[in-house]
């Protein structure tokens, strides 16, 4: 088991990993390391997975009609509230 | 969403009180601010206050808006300042450009090791786990939820989250990180009851 690097610096990188905005150099070492280190195979997936849902859940929160319909109306809107949404 | 919805605007018709351009703004923008103010607050009234005001201001202060940064940004920073002013009404001790406590010293706390990656999509997002999912970030303090609402939920870059929040962009990173790995934490606890549920049932 070669470990370049520890679990500890992988900390430091972890965020830019995910996000695939990591430079290619250090990718593969925290490829290589991870294939060695469950922990930390472990913490990147359920991470991504983490990230993942917040995502996924929120997109379905949509403004509620009536929040809406209130809004046009506080701005003096009123007038395109019938308008189709578009978005 | 950047580059797209800054050209899909006429700052000129907006700025001249072209109404028919500002209901496109507010119809494009609305549900992006009140989903921020409903995270941020966890409570509809204070999300509904947080979009009026929002746009109220904006209108305001259309005619100063330099374009600097993308309307999109613009607005999520008026929206964010709307709900810390919300939060220091609760809590008049709250200061937001300080350090967040630990923000420089690099323990991180990792428990939780059960990889439940794999548990079926209807277990991820039941609405039971919805639920958990909404509790779990409130737990968060304001500083480390807003960075990850603008971040991940929002999926704003990390410059434009330090625009709309106005902190470095390395404390963008630090608090982003931390509130990665707190959520991380708290969902593996959840959710690695529920594979073992599996597991055992
Ligand atoms: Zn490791």
């Amino acid at each position: 088991m070669k470990k370049h690097l520890n679990c500890g610096a992988l900390l430091e990188s972890l965020s830019e990993y995910v996000d695939g905005v990591l430079g290619d150099a250090l990718c593969a070492e925290i490829e290589s390391h991870v294939a060695d280190c469950d922990d930390c195979r472990v913490v990147v997936d359920t991470l991504k997975k983490t990230i993942y849902l917040y995502h996924e859940t929120s997109e379905k929160t949509e403004i509620p009609i009536d929040v809406r319909t209130r809004l046009f109306h506080r701005l003096n809107l009123d007038d395109f509230i019938q308008e189709k949404k578009q978005v | 969403m950047n580059e797209e919805s800054q050209q899909e605007f006429s700052l000129e018709l907006l700025r001249s009180g072209d109404r028919a351009e500002l209901a496109r703004l507010v119809d494009v923008h609305s549900t992006k601010i009140y989903r921020l103010g409903l995270k941020m607050l966890s409570n509809p009234q204070d999300a509904e206050d947080v979009l009026q005001n929002t746009f109220l201001k904006a209108i305001q202060a259309l005619p100063k808006f330099e374009g600097r940064s993308t309307i999109s940004t613009w607005l999520y920073r008026i929206a964010v300042n709307e709900s810390l002013m919300l939060i220091r009404r609760r809590k008049p001790e709250f200061d937001f450009a300080s350090k967040v406590e630990g923000e420089e010293d690099d323990e991180i706390l990792l428990t939780q090791f059960s990889d439940w990656c794999c548990l079926p999509e209807s277990e991820l997002v039941s609405s039971e786990a919805q639920k958990y999912l909404d509790k779990a970030i409130q737990e968060l303090s304001e500083k480390l939820r807003v960075v990850f609402l603008l971040r991940d939920i929002e999926k704003l870059s990390i410059t434009e989250t330090s625009e709309a929040l106005n902190i470095s962009e390395s404390a963008v990173k630090t608090r982003l990180l931390r509130a990665r790995l707190q959520l991380r934490e708290m969902l593996s606890k959840y959710y690695g009851e529920r594979l073992n549920a599996e597991k055992t049932g």
